[in-house]
């Protein structure tokens, strides 16, 4: 242990910033932060992807267990319904997550901390604006405590 | 349901004897007041011990998962429901399986008793469809059956068995008329604020004995999610989050599949208002889906299945 008073705060108190977990299918919302990446459209630097093979790869655990864990916000992005690299994955996946977003809202988890959505391997742009935009929502939040461990 | 206990042992009696079942479940007297315990029957001689009134509680459809032995079971409307389910779910063989019907109009909620009783100790009862008559050391009293029945018997909505071989009696009872979803209605008018407080404060009760999970006939996985330690998804911890993990998590599997028999609520040691958790997904399921479980064998579990038209308001 260090020894004195003097405080280890830093001089300036940074701006809080959300940090964001995003679920990114393979096959089209990977690639299309991909787009983003190579086509040098900017979005705000709060995510941290994990690209999984399908939306419907991704269990309700992995959401809850990411609020416990302490994100601020979650977002899992699949291919558009329809174009699925594995026909209807993210059809079992759309009606999994419906139940999850009204189970959480209704045990009074903020609606806007979990957020799903659809984007295609050519909607590079598009992804840079949802990202902006749950970046936004989350902020308006402040940092997660409901169903966080230990608070 | 007074006189039908001749014909529930008639009815035991010849599948036994006739060779139709192995085994036959049903109700016994418990060994304390207000209590029947689940009773296993494979001689016709012991077809005696069966009886059937409104303390005959327990979900017998639990006993049928993963039995090899022809069985014929006693079944409320709700129980017959769970073995529907089980039996879509494949956990069930429907051809080795004799669902008895049994014409229900309530069970009793001993929790609701004892709150009237100001912790004197019932010695003796009798209970019908009209009264409960408790004795105890200094005291009698009778209290008017349809007053003390579960919360979720108060809006049963399929008190005759959706599906069955043999049916006891008369095919029940009116049904009735209040509004299933009440409770769930009340808590979605309030904020989210006030919803989160509400069950803080109901769940951090939670002892985590899992009564709930071991008693519920669709919790049959052979490792629950919360006993997994390879991954470990979440904590074995009293911590309130673990907890309201666990019964987050639960009324999401039940979501489609709970057919609100109230075993749960009755199981739990600590009093917790489960139902108005698994209404929920009910509630879920049927808005967005048309979906009510157990009221067809051949339905495909509602969560395993999609349509293209799905709705999909909450995708951004």
């Amino acid at each position: 242990m260090e020894q004195g008073s003097v405080s280890k705060k830093p001089a300036v108190v940074e701006e809080w910033e959300p940090r964001i977990i995003a679920f990114l299918c393979n096959w089209c919302s990977y690639a299309g932060a991909d787009l983003a990446g190579i086509s040098r459209i900017q979005y705000p630097p709060n995510i941290r992807v994990v690209r999984v093979p399908c939306s419907s790869r991704v269990s309700p655990y992995f959401i809850i267990k990411s609020l416990q864990r302490g994100w601020d916000g979650v977002l899992v992005s699949g291919c558009h319904p329809g174009e699925c690299h594995y026909i209807s994955g993210n059809l079992i996946a759309r009606r999994r997550f419906a139940v999850l977003k009204d189970m959480l809202e209704y045990i009074g988890v903020e609606p806007d901390r979990v957020n799903f959505s659809w984007i295609s391997a050519a909607e590079g742009e598009r992804f840079s604006k949802l990202v902006r935009e749950v970046v936004e929502k989350v902020k308006a939040l402040g940092p997660a405590h409901r169903l966080v461990k230990g608070e | 349901m007074e006189g039908l206990g001749n014909s529930i042992k008639e009815a035991a009696e010849r599948l036994l004897n006739e060779g139709d079942v192995d085994l036959v479940i049903g109700y016994e007297r418990g060994t304390t007041p207000l209590r029947s315990t689940p009773c296993f029957i494979r001689d016709s001689g012991d077809v005696d011990r069966l009886i059937w009134d409104p303390t005959c509680d327990a979900n017998l459809a639990k006993y049928l998962i993963g039995q090899d032995a022809k069985i014929g079971v006693f079944v409320k409307g709700c129980d017959a429901r769970s073995a529907v389910v089980c039996i879509a779910e494949g956990q069930i063989d429907r051809d080795k399986v004799v669902l008895i019907g049994l014409p229900c109009s309530g069970v009793v909620d001993r929790k609701k008793i004892d709150s009237v009783l100001d912790g004197r100790e019932i010695l003796d009862a009798t209970v019908d469809e009209e009264k409960i008559t408790v004795r105890g050391e200094d005291f009698e009293e009778e209290l008017p059956t349809k007053n003390f029945l579960c919360d979720s018997c108060l809006s049963c909505r399929h008190r005759t068995p959706t599906v069955y071989d043999i049916m006891i009696g008369d095919t029940p009872t009116e049904e009735p008329d209040t509004d299933e979803y009440a409770e769930v209605d009340e808590l979605e008018s309030m904020t989210a604020e006030e919803r989160w407080a509400h069950f803080v404060e109901e769940l951090s009760s939670c002892i985590r004995c899992y009564s709930c999970r071991n008693v519920c006939p669709m919790c049959y996985c052979k490792e629950c999610f919360v006993d997994e330690t390879m991954p470990a998804w979440f904590g074995k911890t009293n911590d309130l989050s673990d907890t309201m993990i666990y019964h987050i998590v639960r009324s999401l599997h039940l979501a489609g599949r709970c057919v609100d028999c109230g075993a749960c609520s009755r199981s739990c040691p600590m009093g917790i208002d489960l139902r108005t958790l698994l209404k929920k997904g009910e509630k879920i399921v049927k808005e967005r889906f048309s979906f009510e479980a157990g009221m067809d064998v051949e339905e495909k579990p509602v969560m395993s299945v999609f349509k293209q038209e799905d709705s999909e308001e909450f995708v951004i």
